[in-house]
């Protein structure tokens, strides 16, 4: 198997295709081992890994940690108020006391953007972005990917609608660059106060009508509505914002009739998506956590196994 | 003190359109002759210039020297000798110290110290009483002491009937008042130009109606009732559209532009992977702002270059893009970055005098200062430029105590290579010396 040749996976709009696909194909064999009995393989053993997590998470840590599990790499989760940040240490000390520890690979969680590429760059050891601000979620961007190709067969020449606040969403930017990069057609939807100011280097359609953008849609992925990231005043309630860019099965008629739904989690039931529509027959949202976890193997294979005997 | 003899160079004096080979005597720390062949009194320390340009001395009218408060980052000395490292021989200093200047013990306190330092350094005092942007500061006292202008600079005054007295209440003593042109509520957490580079990254923006908007209510104001207004580091082509029709209009006003704002665009910071020392206000703007500001330069909207030096230390510097302070330190950058413009011919119709009229007279006039001229009888403030000089710019070998520059491993072609400060040579080949 092929190796990635980079240290770190920092966001998606730096990555080829060809790595793209590399991952996603690397992720198919990695999801045959979690169908097995005993899950684990020797890959990693003797590798440290840290997961460093300045913001809270469910999905993504308790993923990376059972990726790093499976895989016998040796790992230890820093996070939320037992991390150095609450106690005050820079970011730059933390750097070094990563490296004199000789871990090889840290997964950052992050609330700043651009602090993933800022431990890149002071750090030898490989860096995996878990999200940095607003700036990007590669393995979210990963995983849906591998979901949507999973389900429908192929990414190239899908049109994918994104709804809700694309302004604050990490996830939005990866996958809007992976998709794209994999010949997918994009475009988004939600009240023009939370789209990025400026979408012109992104090349997607916006398009404000949420019904004209789910028209003939082959995946609608909901975005949660951030109400920690919400500066005052970009939508009125909670309430309008249900009614008016709330998904539901209703509105999902227009889409394809084999469309996907997706939400990255966690849901806020009832505002950005109905109950009934993410836990009906179209939703995948449960596939996109078992994805997940396929995708955090590759990626750590990849980057830190690929060159050793399997 | 030693008579100097300056010989042979290519000397630019704007203030009397001269552009030609002189030599220029100085005695007593004056200009006393500045002709062709001169002939050097017994005695005399001679500089040959025969390769060399001979300037009146360049004024920053924009500078932050932290002191008092924030020695670590900068103080009145080093700030002096950096600035007559980047060929200085006077500095502008802004009130937002520690205490803030904004009585005349601080603005004294400035001014003491700098007696017998590197460069002339003239405070400026706070507008509002500890730029809160509430109350009018003592602009009358603290002008007996010598403030030279008044500002809130860093703190933009949101306040409009603030604004408005203050414009008036300084007009009735003669006063300049310089401004911030930024709207803190269009800012908000923003920490870059609003744009496609800022929604890619996903940084917050600064929109350019963050600065548009207040510059247009000050010139309105302006137009209400009188005074002398001058704007800091234009950034945005609405900005100067909206100067340049009150000027057109006759209003009162001036403006400067940084080389930050000439010369980078918000790509830079992209391009340097979310480095903070591309983190200044106003922010980096967009390609299109960037030519606009040449063109408000080149065509007399914008008087005048200033540094906006912002020295921070590299500990505050180097960390998270979110949580590093704005700012660049630019005392010794600023004039190689825009000599070397003129050396590769970059930019049509940027001569060495357009860029000694920005840099020295424009300066002197706007703040009523000395300078600006090497008329006989002028103090000899005097900047002497090597315009072939190449170099690599290394912050590692500043005179400030700060390293903050976007530019670190710019190679440029031009440099000071004397500054003279009322007659004494106090910097030579980028050597500082102090007091004689």
């Amino acid at each position: 198997m092929q190796n990635l040749r980079r240290k770190d996976i920092l966001g998606l709009e730096e990555m080829s295709a060809e790595e793209i696909t590399l991952i996603l194909e690397t992720a198919r064999s990695m999801r045959e081992i979690m169908q097995r009995k005993i899950k684990k393989v020797p890959t990693l053993r003797g590798r440290s890994v840290l997961n460093l997590f300045y913001e809270p998470s469910t999905r993504t840590k308790a993923s990376f940690e059972l990726a790093q599990k499976y895989m016998s790499a040796d790992s230890v989760s820093v996070a939320g108020t037992s991390s150095s940040l609450v106690k005050g240490e820079t970011l730059k000390d933390t750097v070094r006391n990563i490296e004199v520890m000789g871990i090889e690979c840290v997964i950052m969680r992050h609330p700043v953007s651009g602090s993933a590429s800022y431990l890149a760059r002071n750090l030898e050891a490989n860096v995996i972005n878990a999200g940095d601000g607003m700036h990007e979620h590669p393995t979210q961007g990963l995983l849906d990917m591998f979901t949507i190709l999973d389900k429908k067969g192929r990414l190239e020449k899908l049109k994918v609608t994104i709804v809700g606040d694309i302004r604050h969403s990490r996830v939005a930017r990866s996958n809007i660059w992976g998709l794209k990069k994999m010949g997918a057609e994009v475009a988004v939807s939600g009240p023009p106060t939370l789209m990025p100011p400026d979408m012109e280097d992104f090349e997607i359609k916006f398009e404000p009508c949420l019904d004209d953008a789910i028209e003939g849609a082959d995946v609608v992925m909901a975005l949660r509505l951030q109400k920690e990231r919400q500066e005052g005043g970009l939508f009125p309630t909670l309430r309008e914002y249900a009614e008016l860019y709330g998904l539901n099965s209703r509105r999902v008629e227009k889409a394809n009739e084999d469309a996907l739904i997706m939400h990255p989690g966690p849901i806020n039931r009832g505002v950005e998506i109905s109950s009934e529509l993410a836990d009906g027959p179209r939703s995948v949202v449960l596939d996109q956590v078992t994805s997940g976890v396929a995708v955090r193997m590759a990626i750590l294979y990849l980057l830190l196994g690929g060159t050793k005997e399997e | 003190m030693k008579t100097l003899f300056i010989k042979g160079g290519r000397l630019i004096d704007p203030s009397r359109n001269y552009d030609d080979r002189a030599d220029l005597l100085i005695r007593d720390g004056l200009v006393e002759a500045a002709e062709k062949n001169l002939k050097p009194p017994d005695g005399a320390e001679i500089i040959e210039a025969d390769d060399l340009v001979v300037m009146p001395g360049l004024i920053d009218m924009h500078v932050h020297l932290r002191d008092p408060g924030q020695e670590y980052k900068e103080d009145v000395l080093s700030g002096a000798r950096a600035a007559a490292a980047g060929g200085f021989t006077a500095v502008a200093a802004m009130a937002n110290t520690d205490p803030v200047a904004d009585e005349p013990t601080t603005i004294r306190y400035v001014a003491d110290k700098a007696a017998g330092a590197a460069a002339r350094v003239y405070p400026i005092g706070a507008l509002s009483k500890g730029l809160q942007g509430a109350e009018l500061a003592e602009l009358g006292r603290m002008q007996k002491v010598g403030a030279v202008a008044f500002s809130d600079d860093g703190k933009p005054v949101l306040n409009g009937t603030l604004m408005r007295n203050a414009l008036q209440y300084a007009g009735g003593i003669g006063a300049l008042v310089i401004v911030h042109e930024e709207d803190p509520t269009l800012v908000g957490k923003g920490v870059m130009h609003e744009g496609s580079i800022s929604s890619v990254l996903g940084l917050r923006g600064i929109p350019a109606a963050a600065e548009e908007a207040m510059l247009a209510r000050d010139l309105m104001l302006l137009k209400m009732v009188g005074g002398r207004l001058h704007i800091a580091h234009l950034s945005t082509a609405g900005a100067v559209e909206l100067v340049r029709k009150a000027r057109a209009d006759g209003l009162p006003v001036t403006a400067e532009v940084t080389p930050q704002h000439l010369l980078l665009t918000d790509r830079a910071v992209k391009n340097s992977g979310y480095n903070t020392n591309t983190k200044v206000k106003p922010p980096l703007r967009s390609e299109q702002d960037r030519q606009a500001l040449w063109e408000g330069l080149l065509d007399g909207t914008i008087d005048a270059i200033a540094s906006d030096h912002a020295p921070h230390h590299s500990d505050d510097k180097d960390v998270e893009y979110d949580f590093a302070p704005f700012g660049i330190a630019g005392l010794e950058t600023t004039l190689s970055l825009l000599l070397d413009e003129v050396a590769f011919g970059r930019i049509k119709k940027l001569t060495l005098p357009l860029l000694v009229e920005k840099m020295s007279t424009a300066p002197a006039k706007i703040l009523g200062v000395k300078g600006g001229s090497l008329k006989p009888g002028s103090p000899a403030d005097i900047t002497i430029v090597d315009s072939g000089r190449s170099f690599t710019v290394n912050p590692d070998t500043w005179y400030s105590k700060s390293r903050n520059t976007p530019f670190a491993g710019r190679q440029l072609k031009g440099a000071p290579v004397y500054t003279i400060l009322g007659g004494r040579i106090v910097m030579k080949e980028g050597v500082v010396a102090d007091r004689e």
